[in-house]
């Protein structure tokens, strides 16, 4: 029986309901809404191999398609932080670099000749390798997969050329303000150099050898740190056999343990990184967030979705409607499935009316607590979130996708259900106590990245300012960053 | 690899991406796969289609195209406008993009708290700001007391009015209701409006759609302007691509109306007026001029009668012209140097003939084997050999495709390495495209990658809407969708030579380049002073 038995229960919220109106509705309240179809999503088939290899099968016959990734455990948060960048470049020359018999180069030849993919990448917290192709290039392409998964190469003159766009990469960082509030904000939230928000320098991108990308490989990849999910068009029987017969005899390794990171935010208050060739200023006030599992989690939902959430929330209507101060402009709670998110309120306004914009974000905080979340914002948060719920399992790729991060993490596998059962049961008390208990306007730290020469009114108005240095420091031997690397 | 969305031409979409996607599918596998053994498969999809697909041009004109996919009680839609920023009047840049913001702000029966007292006060709105205007921008004599005068009656002429506004009614139902990726865009083209929703709000949906291209209410127009004047500056005056993409394009186009952003000029973000966009609406927004597509679980039988009753009643008037000034043959290089606090960036594009062309086809196969892929010519060249960008490609419809435009080149220069070896390196690819075949292999690429993405086109609702929509309002034929891989599939090595050598000559360039400037005197801000 699947978990996911969506009934006409997504009806829960009809606006009005008026049998079927012979004439015109003049009204959008007359307009019938009839109950919802019942849909019970296929859920994809779990396989567990006495090697401790999990896989998850997903039939979908609409195309002659078969798609297919793996994600392992371990990512960027456990490299060596004085070799920060290594898991961006291991998820490349993973590939570029090749197998045993093949050259990366080679590989693409193959592959692209059959416009067919095999892609490899890391996050923090895992790296993936994936393949796409023609249901009938299915064998040709899965064989390239299950090679490089087990056997590859790392070549050194890919790990050159990767290394080579890190540093165009590091170089390009401070080109794009909405990047650099966004980088920096992240670091104001956890801390500095946390294993989140350290960044790869000239440095520590020189100090990664092959012999590193290698050792990742042989530390991390096997088969009881593997998730292996496969969606398209094939028969779930005939492909559990080919799966087995590749990876069913692969020997188990050492069992892997995620690192112990702690987080630690940035003194509370006003910073600043002055950029003098913009005219906007971008704003981000950021705090620690949840975990997914948090029993708060559910009321945060629906607080963020009333805050700062969509084209109803308070922060669009106040702040972009109501005052025209911003085009982007939203923010929220933050989480994330094993570690704390980030709460963020972000947006954009003219450098002439930075101090402007802060205080009315202020005011938007503040207000929360003389004109809490009304029952009538919480019911429209709610009934945008469970009407809109379907979207989260629309197609099998989306349910398979689900399932994979609940297995990953941990979560149980119908975390979906709950989450669904969890907003409905959200009350206004609740939405309260998260606010109360998670934004603190005096908690938060106040970035600003805009032309301090045409602000309102100096950011000092408001507090203390700390100037934000963003220099990039320069490659080992050299005495300056790469002209235009400079942050003014 | 892959970053043509950085320079693709401006597609503004009228909402910031608040929302984190809710899931974020963790792969690098965003390109299309399949192969060649279906080379049939064009006609096979067609037939397989035609039964799913109903069509039918209703009393007033407008397309209506419905493709029944039941996989999920969901369905997506998308309606094209054929009316981009191209057909902003001269003095008044943007207002294509503006109304696009305008058409979410409701109708007379949604977000107003009494209609006929909000209509009213609209009017003196208009009055008061063209008041206003006429003193603002008199070339003599100007009386600036009377200016601030004037202002402060519009002002308070605005406030009047917004007392019975209902904010965001329109988009709260939406949102109410279930509704996914709500948006809207302006290129210079088209405009385009999506979304998708539960399949029980079908009529309802209806309802919406159809009411807010019948009656639409300029409301708050004028803090709306603010808000696209903002955006204007976090996507252009704030970035230095877009700085670039801004001038390279209107060096490149000085007749045709493509030299004017989408997002329009500064004096006329702040000029233009509710009126202005109202008569822009009175003109293009006609159901001739527009195509309804809708695909997911409906059935055509069911819901044509109820798109028939909503959006029969929007009235219709002859078609606009939507000719524009043809750009004459470019006869020497432009150049446009760019001096930026950011990374050097090499810029380059060619004039050539609008989509409707027969050599379309050979320009998207040119852009293929230039671009695609780790085996594209541009990677192995610049990239992986020379090692002197770190990511180079070349793409077609700069700055946009409807009429004549541009086959444009670039190169992100790797540190240490200038635009002027950028160039080099792309002429010298470009040169082996004019003087020589390209490999067995390579055309097999080209081809077979057609089949491929228009596959993987083919799986999600609101692609299919847009892609057999915007191929039923460009063809009047959603079928073209499919012929066009027939298209790439009958071009030869001579038409990839023949167009090379007609296309990418010097007189026929213009030149886009970011250098970086030195750094200003250094002077230590004192936390924002």
């Amino acid at each position: 029986m699947s978990r996911l038995t969506i009934v006409a229960s997504l009806l829960m919220l009809p606006m009005t309901l008026s049998s079927g109106a012979p004439a015109q509705a003049t009204d959008w309240q007359q307009v019938s809404i009839p109950p919802l179809p019942a849909f019970h999503p296929k859920e994809p088939k779990r396989i567990e191999f006495p090697n401790g290899m999990i896989v998850f099968l997903q039939e979908d016959h609409e195309l002659p398609l078969i798609d297919g990734i793996a994600r392992i455990r371990g990512g960027s948060r456990s490299e060596p932080g004085d070799k920060a960048g290594m898991l961006d470049m291991y998820g490349e020359v993973w590939r570029t670099g090749g197998t045993k018999t093949q050259t990366g180069d080679e590989l693409d030849d193959y592959l692209e000749v059959r416009a067919a993919k095999v892609e490899t990448g890391a996050s923090a917290d895992s790296t993936t390798i994936s393949w796409s192709c023609l249901k009938s290039d299915f064998d040709d392409v899965f064989k390239v997969f299950a090679e490089l998964l087990r056997e590859p190469e790392f070549r050194a003159d890919k790990l050159d050329l990767a290394q080579r766009e890190m540093y165009d990469a590091i170089s390009r960082r401070n080109d794009d303000v909405s990047e650099i509030a966004q980088r920096e904000s992240a670091k104001l939230a956890y801390g500095k150099d946390n294993p989140y928000t350290r960044q790869p320098e000239y440095a520590t991108v020189a100090a990664v050898s092959r012999e590193d990308l290698l050792n990742w490989h042989h530390a991390h990849v096997y088969p009881n740190s593997i998730i292996l999910g496969v969606v398209g068009d094939f028969d779930s029987a005939a492909m559990e056999a080919k799966l087995r017969e590749a990876f069913g005899q692969w020997t188990k390794g050492p069992v892997f343990k995620a690192p112990e990171i702690k987080l630690e935010p940035g003194k509370p208050g006003y910073y600043l990184i002055p950029k003098s060739d913009v005219n906007q200023s971008n704003i981000r006030m950021v705090d620690l967030g949840i975990r997914k599992d948090n029993p708060d989690y559910f009321a945060a939902q629906v607080f963020n979705e009333a805050f700062g959430g969509g084209f109803s929330s308070r922060l669009f209507r106040n702040i972009r409607s109501a005052l025209g101060l911003a085009y982007a402009v939203g923010g929220g709670i933050g989480s994330a499935f094993d570690h704390q998110g980030i709460e963020r309120i972000a947006m954009g306004t003219k450098s002439q009316s930075t101090v402007e914009a802060i205080q009315a974000l202020d005011k938007q905080i503040d207000d929360l607590k003389t004109n809490p979340i009304s029952e009538d914002e919480i019911k429209r948060a709610k009934d945008s979130i469970l009407n809109s719920f379907v979207f989260n399992f629309d197609s099998p790729e989306k349910v398979l996708r689900e399932r994979m991060a609940y297995e990953f993490y941990g979560y149980p596998a119908d975390f979906l259900e709950r989450f669904r059962t969890g907003i409905e049961r959200v009350q206004p008390a609740d939405v309260q106590r998260v606010v109360t208990k998670y934004l603190h306007k005096d908690q938060l730290r106040v970035l600003v990245v805009g032309n301090t020469s045409e602000f309102d009114k100096p950011l000092t108005d408001l507090g203390p300012v700390t100037n934000v240095d963003i220099s990039i420091p320069p490659p080992p031997g050299e005495k300056s960053a790469p002209a235009g690397s400079q942050s003014q | 690899m892959g970053q043509h969305a950085r320079l693709q031409g401006p597609r503004l979409r009228s909402l910031p991406e608040l929302r984190i996607p809710r899931y974020a599918w963790l792969l690098g596998m965003t390109t299309l796969c399949a192969l060649c053994l279906i080379t049939a498969a064009a006609a096979q999809d067609i037939a397989s289609f035609e039964k799913r697909i109903t069509l039918k041009k209703l009393n007033n004109g407008l397309t209506v195209l419905i493709c029944e996919r039941p996989e999920a009680p969901v369905f997506s839609f998308y309606t094209h406008v054929d009316a981009g920023s191209v057909q902003d009047p001269l003095d008044k840049t943007g207002l294509a993009h503006m109304f696009e913001h305008m058409a979410f702000k409701g109708t007379d029966t949604i977000g107003s708290k009494d209609y006929p007292a909000e209509k009213a006060s609209l009017e003196k709105v208009e009055q008061a700001y063209a008041a206003y205007l006429r003193e603002r921008d008199k070339p003599i004599d100007r009386d600036e007391t009377k200016i601030k005068q004037l202002e402060t009656a519009w002002q308070d002429a605005v406030k009047q009015a917004n007392q019975y506004v209902i904010p965001n009614q329109f988009t709260e139902i939406i949102e109410r209701n279930g509704g996914e990726d709500l948006n809207a865009s302006t290129n210079y083209d088209e405009t385009n409006y999506f979304y998708s929703l539960p399949a029980n709000r079908f009529e309802l949906w209806a309802y919406l759609e159809s009411s807010r291209f019948m009656h639409p209410v300029m409301r708050e127009f004028y803090k709306e302007r603010n808000v696209v004047i903002e955006e204007r500056r976090m996507r252009t005056d704030s970035n230095p691509i877009g700085r670039l993409l801004e001038q390279f394009t209107t060096a490149a186009f000085q007749a045709s109306e493509y030299h004017r952003p989408t997002i329009g000029w500064m004096s006329d973000l702040n000029s233009f007026s509710a009126t202005d966009a109202e008569n822009f609406f009175n003109e293009y927004y006609i159901p001739s001029n527009m195509v309804l597509t809708v695909v997911g679980d409906v059935k055509a039988g069911e819901a044509m009668p109820i798109i028939e009753k909503y959006f029969g009643r929007i009235p219709s008037h002859e078609k606009p012209d939507e000719r524009i000034t043809n750009e004459p043959p470019q006869n020497s290089e432009r150049r446009v140097v760019l001096q930026e606090m950011a990374q050097p960036l090499y810029l380059e594009g060619y004039h050539r003939p609008d989509y409707l062309s027969p050599d379309d086809a050979v320009y998207d196969g040119i852009a293929d084997l230039m671009s695609e892929g780790r085996t594209s010519r541009l990677y192995r060249a610049l990239v992986r050999d020379k090692k002197i960008a770190s990511d180079a490609a070349g793409f077609t419809g700069l700055p946009g495709n409807k009429y004549a435009h541009l086959f444009a080149f670039y190169a992100f220069c790797m540190p240490g390495h200038k635009p002027d070896e950028m160039a080099t390196a792309i002429h010298e690819e470009i040169d082996k495209l004019k003087t020589q075949d390209i490999s067995d292999d390579e055309l097999k690429m080209i081809k077979t990658r057609a089949k491929a993405n228009l596959i993987r086109s083919l799986g999600s609702n609101s692609g299919l809407a847009f892609e057999l929509g915007i191929n039923q309002a460009r063809y009047d034929d959603w079928r073209e969708l499919f012929r066009q891989v027939d298209r790439i599939d009958k071009i030869s090595k001579a038409d990839i030579r023949r167009v090379a050598n007609k296309t990418f000559t010097a007189s026929n360039r213009t030149v886009g380049i970011i250098e970086t400037a030195a750094p200003p005197s250094a002077q230590p801000s004192k936390g924002g002073e």
